[in-house]
């Protein structure tokens, strides 16, 4: 009884430290920041590889989706004789919710995962100790780099996910099930405002790119330097990422769209 | 890390990428283009029940549509609606006795103001206020009052 009462204080304990580290280990990233500035060479390498990496699953799903939405919404608005409005809905969904959502958790699987393992078998390989040793910061040279290239490429891929979905949503409402052209761009005009729903769709992307890519590198930054522990860290990356986005997605729809 | 002008062109070309999608859904999926500010002047309006009415709200003349509705609050003193409304200033030319009503587009539309024009010679100008209104039509009012007729003829 008290050894299960110890553990669980124990890790109650840990996992507060765990957030007092990654609380600590953003202000050190963001405060490396300004580093970069001076070498975009290092922020250019990382946009390559978590942005024009990240291009081709982002664009195809998103056609799929956009697809599916209007395949899905056809169906349903049909009943009622509201085909036309099938550009709003798809539109609609895809900038509120879908475009940053699906995409954030994309990015958590196809570029946060492969920064925690980066940065995990980089300390396991005790190159980052080599690094401080040459009296080079980490946090300034590998960190802050990924760390910003995250927050530009997300609300980027956030929003070509929404366009290409948006068009491939056209593509089989006007292509395949007849609805009018004209109607599913006008509705969609007439309803979509600039401010409350593509602005805020855009703080939603730059909302998810910071956490979820916070959450990768702090995963494999903090991970335990051996193989299982670098497996370990990754897997925690996509998980805790998703969970993040979601519970993080409700609560900015509950602050944007609240009284409407 | 190896760097190729490919990899820097392919960078290149994916914030292009992004960038111009951001901008498909600024100019082509969204009301952006209609918002072109438009100068507009302010007139306001007080109605006994402005119903289902929201900021936003179309206002319209004669089917067109030329401003919107941007604040409705309610009057403690004289318990009415009052309703400000931003109208294009391309259309300066309505008289005092323009009569402001609260229609519905379609059975279960959304609501919007309409403005007739009557036959007065002053013109209204910024921050005036419309004196002749017409509330909305509460459609649970109407029935009742349908039913309430009903039953008087029967007897």
């Amino acid at each position: 009884m008290i050894e299960q009462l110890q553990l669980l204080g124990n890790q109650t304990r840990g996992s507060f430290a765990k957030l007092g580290r990654g609380t600590r280990f953003l202000l050190q990233t963001l405060s490396g920041i300004g580093s970069v500035i001076p070498r975009p060479r290092l922020l250019l390498n990382q946009l390559y590889s978590v942005g024009v990496l990240s291009f081709l699953i982002i664009t195809i799903s998103g056609l799929f989706v956009g697809m599916v939405l209007s395949l899905q919404g056809y169906y349903t608005l049909s009943d009622f004789g509201a085909e036309a409005s099938l550009g709003l809905m798809v539109a609609t969904s895809l900038v509120r919710e879908l475009g940053p959502v699906v995409s954030a958790l994309l990015f958590a699987g196809r570029a946060g995962s492969a920064l925690t393992a980066e940065i995990g078998l980089m300390k396991a390989t005790e190159q980052l100790s080599g690094m401080e040793m040459m009296a080079v910061d980490p946090i300034q040279r590998i960190i802050a780099p990924r760390f910003l290239a995250g927050l530009i490429a997300m609300p980027l891929l956030a929003g070509l996910f929404s366009a290409i979905g948006i068009l491939g949503g056209q593509l089989v409402g006007s292509g395949l099930l007849g609805v009018d052209d004209g109607a599913y761009w006008a509705q969609m005009q007439a309803k979509i405002d600039f401010q409350d729903d593509i602005v805020n769709g855009i703080i939603k992307s730059i909302t998810f790119g910071f956490v979820t890519t916070w959450i990768a590198l702090f995963e494999g930054y903090d991970a335990t330097p051996t193989a299982e522990g670098v497996s370990r860290a990754t897997t925690r990356t996509v998980v805790n990422s998703a969970f993040s986005v979601l519970g993080l997605d409700f609560i900015l729809t509950a602050l944007m769209f609240g009284d409407d | 890390m190896s760097h190729s002008p490919t990899q820097d062109t392919l960078v290149g070309l994916f914030v292009a990428a992004g960038i111009a999608g951001l901008f498909f859904l600024a100019f082509q999926a969204s009301n952006l283009s209609a918002y072109a500010e438009h100068d507009t002047y302010t007139l306001t309006a007080r109605f006994e029940n402005s119903g289902g009415l929201k900021v936003k709200s179309p206002v319209s003349a004669a089917g067109v549509k030329i401003g919107q509705v941007i604040a409705i609050s309610f009057d403690p003193k004289t318990y009415d609606s009052v309703v400000a409304m931003h109208i294009d200033s391309h259309y300066n030319t309505f008289p005092d006795d323009t009569t402001a009503s609260i229609f519905t587009a379609g059975l279960l539309g959304e609501q919007y103001v309409n403005l007739e024009a009557g036959g007065s010679e002053t013109i209204l100008k910024d921050q005036d206020k419309i004196e002749i209104t017409q509330s909305a039509i509460i459609l649970e009012k109407a029935i009742g009052q349908f039913l309430f007729k009903a039953a008087e003829e029967k007897k």
